[in-house]
């Protein structure tokens, strides 16, 4: 990053939207159901990986030109995990959203219900991951930011700032791009970007014990240590664009991937299995 | 009257830079095709660029299966920036009403989509590996005789999900158009029928008075000389390669062979190879005439990028390992051996 690039007075106002995901990693035989579906509860809920990056981005611009970060998850109260992360890694402020209303949005109605939350902040910067491993859509980051009316950049692998401009470094797949995005603009960010910094100790120390009100019984802590908590209503969601009725895609069919069984021909790894099979290779014209 | 919705055309994002076509609009006019035949409509390929963007390239659409080319030319198009390309983009689809958007999943297909898809609110479905059309079953929704209300030919949206563990079938029945991204390589072109021509409708790109908030200072291109998706033969190496010294052995087996040189994600992250030779669900699909596959696991995600391949050889010390369960001819044994081997009987052939 260029450190003799500009920021401006009184710094950025970022937001970063992080999503809580099963580690469909370890996706194993357990964690399917007999119909084929996905049994999340056998898998461990992770920090959506490219969101750690976002969350990076936002506090790197908070760390060379100042200004505040706050992270925004939406989800079940158990997403409070990654909140109290985001917190330990820095965040100012973080904020669960979560509502029965939510529940069964597809890209459309999740990129609705955040661009609501996004709003009430009125941010100068909003970075997403560029996806989430859960659906690999990448869908959700553009969204937002045409409901919105700001700028997009997607695939952000670097950014500095120059006043009311963000001078972005984006991937475009056949190479590099930089580009001048005038504010307020919303960024998806990729692993190049850089990894997320360590906890800070002193802040694992203070925010370990930081919870939402759906964490204790309904009542919001006092202070540094609150995770605020946002339904639809508080953030001015329409209900019929949230949830199943907010999302026009349907899933019809779901089925696991078996593999069919082997049925190949073994080969010995001798000289002579060797030189069978290219000769078979050669005779049936597929090398030669 | 409202306008018969079924009546609307299917259409292709026809991707370009620099007045270049990229190979994907020509694999999604194949797929295309086949369902707009089987709708009975016409395929409309879309082109959005800078000023003549459309005299160069008309020909390879209409080559490609396009019947009619839509094309806006603007020069504040000329390069891609996602808020003017929706914008031109959104007003197009609500002047024409096609019934199924396809765009590639492409950098520029992935910004471009959702952005058009929240604009219109209408669905789009990310990473397709097929698209068919058939009957939906609104469970939620029944007629008056109490059964089941059916929509009639609509696109049926087939994706991994979590991480490749699952096949999804995805369907946007009610509000249109229907839109999907499909993966590079996934489907096949049509050959090329020199001489075949069509329609072609100049819009407007309706951007007068729009601000456009980025400036594009700088493009720096990455010209790679690694060409997976054309290679006939593919060797792939996988973290059982051990090391980047010896991924040298399979570029020796695949110069020995006239082939490529491909990779699993591990065999990336480990830095054994470069990242454009990723095969997989996040890499290339390939399905060349012959792939030799080394020290591969063989897990979902790499195989849904491969398994289409004519003929497989899989190399591997584990005799359990998936990978065999889509090869065709097996080794089990160490690549380290294996591979001399056969570069020694490919040298001594004929
Ligand atoms: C969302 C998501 C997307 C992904 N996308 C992709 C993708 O696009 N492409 C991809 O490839 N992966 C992808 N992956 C990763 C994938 O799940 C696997 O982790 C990866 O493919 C494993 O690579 P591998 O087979 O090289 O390594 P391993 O699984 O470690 O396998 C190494 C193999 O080498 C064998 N071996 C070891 N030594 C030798 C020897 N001397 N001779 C012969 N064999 C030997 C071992 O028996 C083993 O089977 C994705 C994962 C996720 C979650
Ligand atoms: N439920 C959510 N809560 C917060 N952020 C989200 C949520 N869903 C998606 N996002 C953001 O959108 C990005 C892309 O998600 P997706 O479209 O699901 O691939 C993620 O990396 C997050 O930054």
């Amino acid at each position: 990053m260029n450190t003799k690039a500009k920021g401006r007075e009184g710094g950025y106002n970022c937001v970063v939207c992080i999503k809580q995901v099963p580690d469909t990693k370890k996706v194993t035989g357990e964690a399917m159901k007999a119909d084929g579906t996905i049994n999340r509860a056998a898998l461990p809920a992770i920090f959506n990986p490219e969101d750690r990056n976002a969350l990076e981005a936002a506090l790197r611009v908070k760390e060379m030109y100042g200004g505040t970060v706050t992270a925004i998850a939406m989800g079940l109260p158990a997403a409070c995990a990654i909140l109290r992360e985001a917190l330990m890694c820095g965040a100012d402020k973080a904020y669960l959203v979560t509502d029965r209303k939510a529940a069964g949005s597809d890209t459309l109605a999740t990129s609705y219900i955040l661009s609501c939350a996004v709003r009430k902040f009125n941010p100068d910067l909003v970075f997403c991951g560029r996806q989430a491993i859960d659906g690999d859509t990448a869908q959700t980051g553009p969204q937002i930011a045409e409901k919105l009316d700001f700028a997009a950049i997607t695939y952000l692998e670097d950014i500095e700032m120059d006043g009311d401009f963000a001078i972005a470094t984006r991937d475009i797949g056949t190479g590099v791009e930089k580009d001048r995005v005038k504010l307020p603009a919303l960024f998806t960010v990729t692993e190049k970007f850089g990894e997320l910094r360590p906890y800070e100790v002193r802040r694992v120390m203070k925010y370990k014990k930081a919870k939402a009100p759906v964490e204790n019984g309904g009542v919001a802590l006092e202070g540094d240590f609150a995770i605020g908590q946002l339904s639809c209503d508080d953030i001015g969601a329409e209900a019929d664009r949230c949830g199943f009725a907010g999302s026009p895609t349907n899933v019809n069919k779901i089925v696991s991937v078996v593999l069919a069984g082997g049925d190949y021909k073994e080969v010995a790894a001798t000289d002579e299995g060797v030189k069978a099979l290219v000769d078979e290779l050669v005779a049936d014209h597929t090398i030669g | 009257m409202a306008i018969d919705r079924t009546k609307g055309e299917v259409w292709v994002f026809a991707e370009q830079e620099e007045g270049k076509l990229s190979d994907v609009p020509r694999e999604l006019l194949g797929k295309g095709r086949e369902l707009a035949d089987r709708l009975g409509v016409r395929l409309g390929a879309v082109l959005i660029g800078g000023e003549g963007v459309a005299g160069s390239l008309a020909a390879q659409l209409f080559e490609a299966g396009a019947d009619v080319l839509h094309v806006i030319e603007d020069a504040r198009l000329e390069v891609f920036r996602g808020k003017a390309y929706r914008h031109a983009f959104v007003e197009l689809i609500k002047e024409c009403s096609p019934q199924i958007v396809i765009f590639g999943a492409t950098h520029m297909g992935r910004d471009l989509a959702p952005a058009v898809a929240s604009a219109l609110k209408c669905g789009l479905t990310a990473d397709c590996t097929d698209l068919q059309i058939g009957d939906y079953t609104d469970k939620k929704c029944t007629c008056e005789d109490g059964s089941a209300k059916v929509v009639k030919d609509v696109l049926l949206q087939i994706r991994p999900a979590f991480g490749g563990n699952i096949i999804a079938t995805i369907v946007n029945p009610y509000n249109w158009p229907q839109m999907a991204t499909v993966r590079e390589g996934v489907m096949k072109p049509l050959d090329p029928q020199p001489g075949r021509t069509g329609e072609v409708v100049r819009h407007e790109s309706h951007l007068d008075g729009v601000e456009i908030p980025v400036e594009v200072l700088e493009i720096v291109r990455r010209h790679s000389s690694i060409n997976l998706k054309g290679a006939r033969i593919i060797v792939a190496g996988g973290a059982g390669v051990g090391s980047k010294e010896n991924f040298k052995l399979l570029h020796d087996l695949a110069d020995a062979l006239g082939g490529a040189v491909g990779g699993s994600r591990a065999a990336v992250d480990l830095g054994y190879c470069e990242h454009e030779r990723q095969i997989g669900q996040t890499g290339v699909t390939v399905r060349p005439a012959l792939f030799i596959s080394c020290g591969i696991s063989g897990a979902v995600q790499h195989l849904a990028g491969m398994q289409d391949s004519a003929k497989i050889i899989a190399i591997n010390t584990d005799k359990d390992a998936p990978i065999f369960k889509v090869a065709h001819y097996g080794i089990v044994g160490d690549l380290n051996v294996v591979i001399p081997k056969m570069i020694k009987a490919i040298k001594q052939k004929g």
